[in-house]
């Protein structure tokens, strides 16, 4: 390979790494008109699951949003595109493939573990496998690198690359590349029309998937979990396990208000798109579930921030989360009416 | 949220980014913007590592006690469960936890430890010689 070959990518920042991928790559291959929030509600992101018995660095599984991958993969479908994705068992055989498609000017999105990643702050870096990143080209051996999360594109080493692209554990990336196949111009009707399709489908995950855990339930269930935690673990523990549920809310990539904030801004676009009202009226009632989640956090943050607590406080913040939970429920059925 | 309202705290993101945030501008749409950070969660985020260096140093002091091997402690301070550990070793689950017993330990492979100290990023000299 050349010393230096650098294909023409636009570096865009966004919230979330998984839309960030998704919707530079797209524009790359033509399609201008995509946003992070129009990526995300097309792909249907927004949800939540409480995962009872699996833990996650030590407190509560809890997502704000669907399985990692599957933003994309929806949004693609509905927009007729095909993502071409592929894994490996050789490390040699996912180096040589990154090579080889950098070297047909292909800019392609890889999923990385975050632990190894030298240029994150070291914080942050546990063992999350499902991060993304573009690489857009490689220059003195180092690869070139658009991480929609940092505010400037940055590099890695071909050693570094290896290690993150095979990171091990859970969702372990497994060396996966993927770039869209067969990007064309989409038509405003067919726009308008996937819009609604992917609203219905995110009515349908938050509010049909049957059992306590998943969608609108889901946090109900988190809510009635809340209640047990202090006597159960402790204050100490208990304080932690809401820790764990901020971060998940807040952190990083959720664009805050646990991406409520993104969807309400999609729907905002998407009622722009449409000319539906109704979708701006809802928009703002993910705005006040954007609003309530920062309240609960905030909440959860005098729980954790002393260790000393009381059980009257986890009472407000389950109280709190079935507010919430009332909010998006009655959002969400007015949204899986919803017509063109 | 209002776009003035985004809080602008330190946080471990200062000097090396800062990140999206969807805010309402003052014209009641929809816009993004920077943030370096909030309080809140930087507490969360300070209480998780708080926690971890508490089981450091606790898995610390098991091994100074004898009571367990300096593997079991490595893969605290690496972050790591057994899971994971077993995911970057390729030994059984049981394997891992019988590796963890101090008189096991002493008899290992140095290819067995050589394994380990890679999963670890360290030398087998430093697996070998933490006393706790």
């Amino acid at each position: 390979m050349d010393n230096k070959l650098i294909l023409p990518y636009n570096h865009i920042q966004t919230a979330h790494c998984e839309n960030g991928v998704a919707t530079g790559l797209l524009r790359h291959h033509g399609l201008e008109f995509m946003t992070e929030p129009l990526m995300f509600g097309l792909g249907s992101g927004i949800f939540y699951i409480h995962i009872p018995f699996l833990m996650v660095n030590g407190g509560p599984a809890v997502s704000y949003r669907s399985m990692p991958g599957w933003i994309f993969s929806r949004a693609s479908k509905l927009l007729g595109i095909k993502v071409n994705r592929r894994k490996f068992s050789s490390e040699k055989e996912a180096y040589d493939y990154l090579n080889k498609q950098i070297q047909l000017g292909n800019p392609v999105g890889c999923q990385v573990g975050v632990y190894n990643l030298p240029y994150f702050p070291a914080e942050y870096r546990f063992h999350f496998n499902a991060h993304n990143l573009v690489v857009y080209g490689k220059e003195n051996g180092n690869y070139l690198v658009s991480d929609p999360v940092m505010e400037t594109v940055t590099t890695l080493t071909e050693e570094d690359m290896l290690k993150v692209r095979f990171a091990k554990g859970p969702l372990a990336p497994k060396g996966h590349v993927y770039y869209p196949e067969n990007v064309k111009q989409v038509s405003k009707e067919h726009l308008q029309k996937s819009i609604y399709k992917a609203i219905h489908r995110s009515a349908f995950d938050m509010l049909n998937i049957p059992g306590p855990i998943a969608g609108v339930d889901g946090i109900n269930y988190t809510a009635r979990q809340i209640r047990k935690w202090r006597e159960k673990l402790g204050p100490r523990k208990a304080g932690l396990y809401m820790g764990q549920i901020v971060r998940m809310q807040e952190e990083i990539g959720t664009g805050g208000g646990g991406f409520r904030f993104l969807y309400a801004a999609f729907l905002e676009q998407a009622s722009d798109i449409t000319g539906n009202q109704k979708l701006l009226t809802l928009s703002d009632e993910f705005t006040k579930a954007g609003d309530l989640w920062r309240a609960s956090a905030i909440n959860m943050g005098r729980i954790f921030k002393g260790r000393l607590n009381e059980q009257k406080d986890f009472l407000e913040s389950a109280d709190m989360l079935d507010n919430i939970a009332a909010i998006e429920r009655a959002a969400f059925k007015e949204l899986r009416k919803i017509k063109m | 949220m209002k776009k003035e309202d985004l809080p602008q705290d330190a946080s471990a993101l200062v000097g090396v980014t800062r990140e999206v945030c969807y805010v309402k501008g003052s014209d009641g749409k929809y816009t993004s913007d920077l943030s370096t950070g909030w309080d809140v969660k930087k507490q969360a985020l300070d209480n998780a590592w708080d926690d971890i260096k508490e089981r450091v140093a606790e898995a610390a002091a098991q091994v100074k006690n004898g009571e367990i091997s300096p593997i079991f402690y490595f893969m605290e301070v690496k972050l790591m469960d057994i899971t994971l550990l077993s995911g970057y070793t390729g030994f059984w689950k049981w394997t891992i936890k019988r590796h963890f017993k101090p008189s096991v330990f002493k008899n290992l492979s140095d290819t067995k430890l050589a394994t380990y100290a890679k999963a670890f990023d360290i030398s087998v000299e430093e697996l070998k010689n933490f006393h706790g």
